[in-house]
């Protein structure tokens, strides 16, 4: 796959997608191609943070460490990106992330993913709008999960 | 020291300062023959003294002596000559003479200049010695330069002054003595008039030059404190950016300078001052000779030919008596060196020379206790450290001192390995005192380390062994020149008092270790690695280093049964795609283009990619086929991408990092030449312009770069060029190129590169710690582990250990005490560089798994995390300079006394 193959592949990412066209490749030829076969491990909670996964082919499964055990939380296709709630805010992975097919992965480094936001402010805002988004999508279901709670107290 | 120079030299060369000085005495003999021979020549035959007929002859060469009771005996009848015949023998003889002197001249040169050399060999020696022997407290006053600087520079002219000492005042008394006497027997008031210049020269310019001795006083001292600050400045370099100090050091640096400078002008001024003077009283004389002489002799009361010869005589006065007092001041001068370096080296309370006597034999192992007792220490400005401590620690002991920083407990530690010797009371072992103890068996039976590390530039092989280097051990035999030259060298060091060590020997004593030799050594050299943690750092050097094939056969013998078991391994575990093989006939997608059309190895530094480049033979492979046009192409496709992709970038930009094949200064050139040669075919480049954009093809990876620019007929084309390449390869490039082949090992590449014999797929996760974890335990199992580590083991670690990490030195430290197998291993906080936890980690490993198999010395560590007393016999606390608790970990917890309170 070539740059300019990834280039349309993360216009596609809705975090990206407002972002000019020469800029996403630069971002793409300063990250890492990386492939993973299934059952490979992209990062592990715990671990600290260190770089964010955009998905360019194959899917992969988010799973979280329970007393009970592992179990999935969510699946992730191609066209999305993984970790960067994590470099955004310094904090060590708050889930694993396990292909469960092959996967190709672009992967960007924190210092890289950071630095870019710093000098691309559209793509910071654009950020911005993703995870407000994102958050008011969280307290939805919050306050969904709540009032089903207290309908089931009652 | 002998505090007076000449005696010091007197008694160290007695013998042959009286040889050469009977040497000179003879070298008189012709020396004062050759004065008279003018006046004979001038004399007789030119000016026909007692050649008055035509035809007349003179006895020449008869030999006769008046010997008393036997009468006179003729020993050589002499020849008769003509005038002419005369002139020319008398020349020859003259000739003979000259021959004769210089000769003499030659040879007590040399015997001089050897002498001299042979003692500043021995002084040099002595003062190192005394290095060696000085007390610990001294090293706290000196700085390493000054003396390195008195040893090297401060000590220099004495040896050459040591040639010269007793000869020289000899050899130029004695020629100005006889030009003297020989004036005075021409015409005794012209000699005097010499004699009296003579003795005002003598009197006058040693007074002038007190003061010349005075500055050359000072100008030591100056020099000394300069090399002294230069010392300071290397070593504390950290600091002086750390606090924007740069300013300030110039400035001293400066003052010291202009005081420097300020005494040397003085000193010139002086010196040319005394010179002017000297030589003036020097040509004074020939005035004196040519007016008065002149005047007698057209009265006629000289002849012309005693006028000749008594200013001939003169002309070697005025050489000898400046030597003479030139010599003189050399004596003052050396001499006043001499005291001064010798004062900085009387140091009391030196270690006696027994003490550290060779001691070849095995010390047997220390079966008694170690003990303090009634131990006071304090520092240099008399505040007490530690105070009436006695304790007893038996052979086998495991015993943790515990306390805060500054509580005593690493002062003890010092004094047990004598760092600190005690104010009062003493350490001692079977009773004898540790001080008393000769080395070979406290520097070997007593291990210490603490985090101060030393390392000595060389390997980390010499290093790590360097605890075991007590004494050659091995006898080296010599063969042929060799064997010659090693005479030599011995008989050499014997005559300057040197000793007769052969650093050839082997000197590690493998015995101590618990080894029989070099080659088991791994046998305990590794599970001490791995104790402290190094292995796998120890192991990364050796991979990326190029191996030594002659000293490492074992490992590169089995090269390819390396690549194999890799291989497999590979396959089995599915990884296939992990490394990517060089295979001769298709192209390695991983590796660079420049990789992939040389296929070999550049011997660095007689080959570079400059000097391949600009070779003709490379560029006419490349010429075939159109190769060059498509590389060019390449080239100028890649520099357009960058461009594009960099040039709104500062140049300071992170993002450069992952630019490979240029640097952000590169990019505006770039700019230039695509817009000078885009659209315009190879041609429209200079030679220069080609060079810069092929350069770039040679450093594409697709694969990383993915700019799209290698299709399968490209490579197939490079393929191509590669094999046209090796085939003709010409002698030049054949020395300095290695082609890869997977049956040999490639000296010129790294171990990594070797093993690999391919490159690590660039868009596999994690490939390069997937690798290394194979890598290892693929060495582990074909038993090559040991040898991959002695490979790891010569690396340099360059000045003062400094190439390797602070954390990697405290390790290492830790490994090199424990090598030694003592009886009594001292850890005084080893490790303070280290994590928390890798430091608790290393003292389980040291503490439970390391001594399992029967050696079991006692162990005083001094612990910075209390928590680890319980891997311990027995626990001592210290604080506030006294040893407060003592017991085992179990009754002191019990306690509730400090102890408890520095656990929780």
């Amino acid at each position: 796959m070539l740059l300019k193959d990834e280039v349309e592949m993360l216009r596609r990412v809705p975090l990206f997608s407002g972002v000019a066209p020469a800029k996403l490749k630069l971002l793409a030829f300063t990250s890492d191609r990386v492939s993973y076969k299934a059952g490979q491990t992209l990062f592990r909670q715990g671990d600290p943070a260190d770089a964010a996964y955009v998905i360019l082919t194959g899917a992969a499964d988010i799973l979280s460490d329970t007393p009970s055990g592992e179990i999935k939380v969510a699946e992730i296709e191609h066209d999305s990106i993984v970790g960067e709630i994590a470099i955004l805010c310094d904090v060590s992975r708050t889930a694993t992330v396990r292909a469960n097919s092959a996967l190709e992965a672009l992967r960007i480094s924190k210092d890289h993913f950071l630095k870019l936001l710093s000098d691309y402010p559209e793509m910071t805002i654009e950020i911005m709008r993703v995870l407000a988004d994102r958050l008011s999508h969280t307290t939805t279901e919050l306050s969904e999960a709540r009032s089903k709670q207290k309908q089931a107290a009652k | 020291m002998e505090k007076s120079l000449g005696r010091y030299i007197w008694s160290n060369t007695r013998l042959q300062q009286i040889w050469i000085l009977c040497v000179v005495a003879v070298s008189m003999i012709p020396y004062f023959l050759s004065f008279d021979l003018p006046k004979q020549i001038v004399n007789g035959p030119i000016q026909g003294m007692g050649f008055d007929a035509p035809g007349a002859t003179q006895t020449f060469m008869r030999i006769q002596y008046d010997i008393p009771y036997i009468g006179n005996v003729v020993f050589f009848n002499g020849l008769e000559l003509t005038r002419f015949q005369m002139l020319m023998a008398l020349s020859l003889v003259f000739l003979l003479l000259v021959i004769i002197n210089g000769l003499f001249k030659l040879y007590i040169n040399t015997y001089k200049g050897r002498l001299g050399e042979r003692m500043l060999r021995r002084i040099r020696f002595e003062l190192i010695d005394r290095v060696l022997r000085f007390p610990p407290g001294q090293f706290k006053r000196v700085k390493s330069a000054e003396i390195a600087t008195m040893i090297k520079d401060e000590v220099e002219p004495m040896g050459g002054f040591t040639g010269d000492a007793f000869v020289q005042p000899a050899l130029l008394g004695g020629q100005a003595l006889t030009a003297l006497v020989f004036i005075i027997m021409q015409n005794f008031w012209l000699g005097m008039i010499a004699a009296a210049i003579v003795a005002i020269q003598g009197v006058v310019i040693p007074r002038m030059r007190k003061r010349l001795l005075e500055l050359g006083r000072q100008r030591q001292l100056t020099a000394r404190e300069l090399s002294g600050r230069v010392g300071e400045i290397v070593d504390g370099i950290g600091t002086i950016h750390g606090n924007d100090t740069s300013n300030f050091e110039r400035a001293d640096i400066a003052a010291r300078l202009g005081l420097i400078f300020s005494i040397r002008y003085d000193l010139y001024q002086w010196k040319f001052l005394v010179k002017f003077i000297n030589n003036f009283l020097a040509q004074v004389t020939p005035f004196l000779f040519y007016s008065i002489g002149g005047f007698l002799a057209l009265q006629g009361r000289l002849d012309i030919g005693q006028l000749v010869a008594v200013i001939n005589a003169y002309k070697d006065l005025p050489g000898p008596l400046k030597e003479l007092i030139d010599w003189d001041q050399a004596r003052q001068d050396v001499q006043v060196k001499y005291a001064q370096v010798v004062e900085q080296f009387n140091v009391e309370r030196l270690v006696d020379p027994r003490i550290q006597a060779l001691m070849p034999e095995a010390v047997s192992r220390l079966e008694h206790s170690l003990q303090a007792v009634n131990l006071t220490l304090s520092d240099d400005s008399g505040a007490p450290l530690l105070r009436h401590v006695s304790l007893e620690i038996n052979p086998s002991e495991t015993v943790a001192i515990v306390g805060s920083g500054g509580s005593g407990a690493e002062y003890l530690a010092e004094a047990f390995a004598r760092l600190i010797w005690p104010e009062q009371g003493r350490i001692t072992i079977d009773g004898k005192d540790i001080l008393e103890l000769p080395e070979s068996v406290t520097g070997r039976r007593i291990g210490y380390a603490a985090s101060d590390t030393y390392f000595f530039h060389g390997t980390l092989r010499d290093n790590l062994l360097y605890g075991l280097k007590h004494a050659p051990l091995t006898k080296v035999e010599y063969e042929g020149k060799s064997a010659a030259q090693y005479k030599w060298n011995i008989n050499e060091a014997r005559r300057a008092g040197n000793p007769e060590l052969d650093l050839n020997s082997d000197w590690v004593d493998y015995a101590s270790a618990g080894v029989t030799g070099p080659d088991d050594l791994f046998k305990v050299v590794r599970p001490v690695l791995d104790a402290v943690l190094i292995s796998q750092d120890i192991l990364d050097m050796a991979l990326r280093s190029t191996v030594n094939t002659a000293a490492h056969a074992d490992l590169t013998d089995r090269i390819v049964e390396l690549r194999q078991a890799l291989r497999k391994r590979l396959k089995k575990e599915d990884l296939d795609d992990l490394v990517v093989p060089f295979k001769l006939n298709a192209y390695n997608a991983q590796a660079t283009v420049g990789e992939n059309l040389l296929f070999g190895s550049m011997k660095r530094p007689m080959m570079t990619n400059r000097k391949l480049a600009a070779h003709p033979y490379f560029r006419a492979v490349l010429r075939e086929n159109d190769l060059l046009i498509d590389l060019y192409t390449m080239g100028l496709e890649i520099a357009e991408n960058a461009v594009e992709l960099f040039q709104d970038l500062p140049p300071d930009h992170p993002f450069f990092q992952q630019l490979t094949f240029m640097t952000a200064d590169d990019i505006p050139l770039y700019q230039q030449l695509l817009q000078k040669l885009k659209g315009h075919g190879i041609e429209a480049a200079s030679s220069d312009e080609r060079t810069s954009i092929i350069r770039l093809s040679f450093s594409y990876i697709e694969p990383r770069h993915r700019f799209g620019l290698l299709n399968d007929k490209l490579m197939a084309k490079i393929v191509d060029a590669r094999e046209r390449f090796h085939n003709d390869l010409p002698d030049d490039l054949k020395a300095v190129i290695e082609r890869y082949d997977p049956e040999q090992f490639i000296a010129s590449a790294s171990l990594m590169d070797n093993v690999l014999f391919g490159r690590i797929g660039f868009t596999q996760a994690d490939s390069s710690e997937r690798v290394n974890t194979i890598l290892r335990d693929i060495f582990d199992r074909l038993d090559l582990f040991e040898s991959v580590l002695s490979i790891g083991m010569d690396f340099d670690v360059g000045s003062g250990g400094k190439r390797l990490t602070n954390v990697q030195r405290q390790k290492l430290n830790v490994a090199r005490a424990l090598l030694k197998r003592a009886d009594y291993v001292i850890f005084n906080r080893p490790m303070p560089a280290l994590d928390q936890r890798v430091q608790d980690q290393i003292t389980h490993n040291i503490m439970e798994n390391l001594h399992e198999e029967g050696h079991a010395p006692a162990i005083i560590w001094v612990l910075s995390n209390t928590a680890l007393a319980n891997l311990f016999d027995r626990v001592i606390v210290f604080d506030k300079g006294t040893l407060v608790e003592d017991g085992t970990h179990a009754t002191l917890l019990k306690k509730n006394g400090i102890f408890k309170e520095l656990v929780s």
